[in-house]
């Protein structure tokens, strides 16, 4: 006996749980086309009214940053902590800031 | 060369250690590739062969409720399977090469299916104690270090817990209806708790694997931890609706938890290697549910290239 690789290309699926709240990843599919990719999520990820919407891509189709590319992509944030608030003094006694 | 790898092991467990999630594409020991992939493919099928017990039963639900309800519970248990695959997968190996180790018996699944279902009673006992011990062993595999099994154990424990309520809802009706339904209730437990214990595998001092899993956190507690947990929780439902778990040397201990008999490894290791009562059914009917889908998947592919 012997198993061909021929369940179909591996699909990314995202749901949004909410009207409102942003779309969230919640697994993978294998199907062979998109309409039957969009009917295996919603078989297999939204059983529980977990969705008001869904998302089907392409797991092929994502561009992803390498771990090993992982420092120099997102270190140059690490140095420009006046983004953030907490950066800054306020005056004892102001409110509302 | 060699040092290179050490420094990788150290930076690899240094990120165990803190709790940091292990994702597809870092780098990791080939031992733990290993252990996370045969770990994860081995709940994906026991998801699997875990429907055919139950769907032996479909047919012959006791009530449109009742049948409705274990149509539910074992879309899930599909549904689980197919999480687990799409998350072993992330390790590079295809879906199909894991269901090919499962038709050659490479793979394994839970034993507890390789014991047949004789009668609606038994749906109670699996849904309470396999479903139940399931849970105890999903619940702490939550936290285990490989990101993909982590957020599979999430969305399934999320699922899971009604699975148990169902079967211990089918006992406890049992157990409050005729003295025949009683006695079948307890029949139920009585075949289905030695098993269920075994479902968490051998005793830590005989399990060669499980100190190189904790050490790498692919399994956060111990197998006689976890069965004790199972067995502390269970034997008071037992109680609760009259049952009592077959089992002489049970006693409740000062410090609340059971003192329990031991188990029959010999049965245990007997099931493992291929002779439980229902081995060759279950897989059998795997390879014959796969192979005649198989036109289907070849259909589906033909009709995908000629949409392009």
């Amino acid at each position: 006996m012997s198993n061909t690789d021929n369940q179909g290309p591996l699909w990314e699926v995202f749901t949004q749980k909410k009207a409102g709240l942003a779309f969230k990843h919640s697994g993978s599919v294998h199907a062979y086309d998109k309409n039957l990719a969009i009917e295996a999520a919603r078989d297999l990820f939204t059983r529980r009214n977990e969705g008001t919407g869904l998302w089907v891509v392409k797991s092929e189709d994502i561009i992803a940053v390498a771990p090993e590319d992982s420092e120099s992509f997102f270190e140059p944030a690490d140095d420009k902590i006046y983004r953030h608030p907490t950066f800054f003094e306020v005056p004892d006694g102001v409110k509302n800031m | 060369m060699s040092e290179n790898i050490e420094e990788l092991e150290r930076q690899f467990q240094e990120k165990i250690d803190n709790e940091v999630k292990i994702e597809p594409r870092d780098w990791m020991p080939d031992g733990y590739r290993e252990h996370v992939a045969r770990q994860m493919s081995q709940h994906a099928h026991s998801e699997v062969i875990g429907m055919q017990p139950e769907g032996n039963w479909i047919t012959r639900a006791p009530s449109l409720r009742a049948k409705k309800i274990l149509l539910a519970k074992i879309q899930d248990e599909a549904g689980h399977g197919l999480y687990l695959y799409s998350a072993a997968e992330t390790l590079g190996i295809s879906r199909d090469t894991f269901l090919q180790w499962l038709h050659e018996g490479k793979a394994k699944y839970s034993s507890i299916f390789n014991y047949p279902s004789l009668n609606w009673a038994d749906m109670g006992a699996i849904g309470w104690l396999v479903d139940g011990a399931a849970i105890v062993n999903q619940v702490s595999l939550q936290k285990t270090s490989y990101g993909p099994y982590s957020r599979a154990m999430v969305r399934i424990c999320k699922e899971e817990s009604f699975h148990q309520r169902q079967g211990y809802e089918i006992m406890a009706k049992m157990m409050a209806g005729t003295k025949e339904q009683q006695q079948m209730a307890q029949d139920a437990l009585n075949r289905f708790w030695w098993p269920s214990l075994m479902m968490f595998g051998p005793h830590d001092s005989d399990s060669a694997r499980s100190s190189k899993a904790l050490k790498w956190k692919i399994k956060r507690e111990s197998n006689d931890t976890l069965r004790q947990r199972f067995i502390d929780k269970t034997i008071p439902q037992a109680e609760f609706i009259g049952l009592k778990v077959p089992d002489p040397d049970a006693v409740l201990q000062p410090d609340g938890s059971y003192k329990t008999g031991e188990i029959n490894w010999d049965e245990f290791w007997n099931v493992v290697k291929g002779n439980g009562p229902c081995n060759k059914q279950r897989l059998d009917h795997h390879i014959k549910a796969h192979e005649d889908g198989k036109w289907v998947r070849e259909a589906c592919l033909a009709f995908a290239e000629n949409q392009n």
